[in-house]
């Protein structure tokens, strides 16, 4: 069972946002509602089903509504129309006490640029949400220390804020995101703030934390290389409107629209795809030499060179369960022309 | 000449409606006269009580502990000092309680104002106008319903101080908490923090600074109004002042201004140094 529902959810800004929605099933776009009404179109009829232990991506550029769709999930912002539900239950018919205790135990936020009290030390902000349940100092700190640690921050308990560094600032985001112990993270553009070595950096910190924990993740991203990086699925808005949802290898293989092509363009293809994504599945075939159905065509090219006529594939356990070669990979890297419809 | 019947007479009006204030409420009025003089005379013994060497070296430690370094302190040493040598010691106490009651009451009132005005966009709209009409009238005018509603001496010279003295620090009250990063708000939201805990533990601490820069203004019109309130017969150095007026004695207004200006240089430097200690750690 999907652990978030997000069920034909509609967010329109303006005066009279009620009397919008029925517009929003005509087939009118979101400059003509503008245009019509005065009213802003935020979300469209979204809807998507998060599984519990993914790391689920959505993105889209700005104006297309991925931060008032995460917001949605902690109800910083209430819908329009529709309904969101957690582990079954809707939310949107929780009083202000139960809202106020699904957000300090079930789902923790780390913002994009880190939202951190400057008045408070990085202890004092990572036990901020433990705080605000009511926990005693002692534990507070027990636990605010631990993450610390896990973060990669130890000695740094009594600093500032202000005194560290932008990586630094959201590691002790995602440590107050992960004290409170919560079955979800959302992430809004977390890591959009921080330059391109840092973001690296602080990407596999999540890729390596998530490996232990399993938390469900929902990560905002104007970054497409970002979310192929890290999303087991990315779901692409456009307009408040859900374009595509699927695996990052759909994704750049089968785009559905002419938009999610543009996107797809300027990935860089070798490392975004994996062995899996475009080997030919059945018999390994000869040869000793063989690759991991999860490395990327990136580590898999060199490989490859040195063998053209192809190579054998196993999965993590050693089974073999398919084949890959040169042509193969050099069909799935060139990018698509546009227009065409480029299905590998 | 304007037109008579194009007249109304507002000047009978406010003066039957203050007479009628008074015949109902008079006791209301009693009950605050009473409630503010108690403090006023507490806080004045108890300053009356310190021994002059004691106070300098009580407001040095406070000068050292707002700044963290000596030259405030000796700033504050050195103005005390020239105040006690110009023979004036007692009236700058007798200003001094009378400013420091009237910046308590100001705060225990502008807060909570700001407070609200910050969180309610109708409050902001109802109060600004009343805060824009506190600062332009003439701060004379305040004296006149001062004196109906209490009578002659020190406490209508507090209550027209605090009417003058609030707005700037009800104002800044409300700047602050609204200056308060959004992302940080949310954040304090998406962890379940309750509008209280978000009041006290981020919305007044990241508003501090302003607050405290509030309190510096509030504090300085207080010492300026309490001079001018000396016309209904507060004591202190503004009384001193208007004698020297009222007699051409051009010594006695230079010495009691000059005192007054020391305070106002001690009171203004302790609490703009606090203002900057609150400004570490919260700007970006």
């Amino acid at each position: 069972m999907p652990i978030l529902e997000i069920d034909r959810v509609s967010k329109v800004f303006g005066p009279d946002p009620a009397s919008v929605v029925p517009l929003l099933e005509q087939d009118l776009s979101k400059d003509e509602i503008l245009a019509r009404t005065g009213h802003v179109v935020g979300l469209r009829n979204v809807k998507l089903d998060i599984e519990p232990g993914e790391i689920f991506v959505i993105m889209g550029l700005s104006g297309s509504g991925k931060s008032t769709l995460i917001r949605h999930l902690n109800r910083l912002i209430d819908p329009t129309a529709g309904e969101i539900r957690l582990q079954g239950r809707n939310i949107l018919s929780a009083n202000r006490r139960e809202l106020m205790e699904i957000r300090q135990t079930k789902l923790s936020m780390v913002f994009q640029k880190f939202g951190l009290m400057p008045h408070r030390t990085v202890i004092e902000n990572v036990g901020f949400g433990l705080e605000a349940r009511g926990e005693p100092r002692k534990t507070r700190d027990e636990t605010a220390r631990k993450w610390i640690s896990r973060v990669g921050l130890a000695g740094y308990e009594d600093r500032y804020p202000s005194e560290l560094s932008g990586g630094m600032q959201q590691r002790v985001g995602l440590a107050r995101g992960l004290a409170t112990a919560p079955e979800i993270l959302l992430m809004d553009e977390a890591f959009s703030a921080l330059d391109p070595l840092i973001r690296h950096d602080m990407q596999s910190v999540l890729l390596e934390l998530q490996k232990e924990l399993n938390k469900t993740i929902v990560f905002i991203t104007h970054d497409l290389d970002e979310a192929l990086a890290i999303g087991d699925r990315i779901a692409i808005l456009q307009d408040g409107m859900l374009v595509q949802v699927g695996a990052p290898s759909d994704i750049i293989l089968r785009p559905a629209t002419g938009y999610v092509r543009r996107f797809v363009g300027n990935v860089n293809r070798p490392r975004a795809l994996r062995v899996r994504d475009v080997m030919a599945k059945g018999a390994a075939g000869e040869g000793t030499e063989r690759l991991r159905a999860d490395q990327t065509l990136e580590e898999a090219l060199p490989v490859l060179c040195q063998n053209p006529e192809g190579v054998g594939v196993a999965d993590e356990t050693g089974e073999e369960i398919g084949r890959i070669d040169l042509a193969a990979i050099v069909g799935a890297i060139s990018p698509p022309s546009d227009g065409k419809d480029d299905a590998a | 000449m304007f037109p008579d019947f194009l007249e109304w007479p507002l000047e009978t009006w406010v003066n039957d409606g203050l007479d009628w204030l008074i015949i109902n409420y008079g006791g209301v009025f009693e009950a605050i006269n009473w409630f503010v003089l108690q403090i006023l005379l507490q806080i004045e013994w108890v300053l009356k009580s310190i021994p002059w060497w004691a106070m300098i070296i009580l407001m040095a430690a406070l000068a050292w502990h707002a700044a963290r370094n000596w030259k405030l302190p000796a700033i504050v040493v050195a103005s005390f000092l020239l105040i006690g040598s110009l023979g004036l010691w007692d009236l700058a106490i007798l200003t001094m309680s009378l400013m420091l009651v009237s910046v308590l009451i100001a705060m225990a009132v502008g807060i909570p104002v700001g407070i609200l005005m910050a969180g309610s966009n109708r409050a902001n709209a109802i109060i600004t106008p009343i805060l824009d009409l506190m600062q332009t009238m003439p701060p004379f005018v305040y004296l006149v319903p001062a004196v109906m509603l209490f009578g002659l001496g020190k406490v209508p010279a507090v209550i027209a101080t605090v009417i003058y003295a609030v707005p700037p620090l009800v104002r800044l009250t409300s700047l602050g908490i609204r200056l308060v990063d959004q992302e940080v708000m949310e954040a304090s939201r998406a962890f379940g923090t309750g509008r209280m805990a978000q009041l006290f533990k981020v919305q007044l601490p990241l508003a501090l600074p302003n607050i405290m820069a509030g309190i510096n203004q509030c504090t300085m019109m207080a010492l300026g109004m309490v001079v001018i309130a000396s016309m209904i017969g507060a004591r202190g150095l503004g009384e001193y002042v208007l004698t020297g007026i009222q007699r051409l004695d051009v010594g006695k207004g230079v010495a009691g201004g000059i005192a007054i200006v020391a305070l106002a240089v001690i009171f203004d430097r302790i609490t703009q140094a606090y203002g900057k200690r609150m400004m570490q750690h919260r700007s970006k």
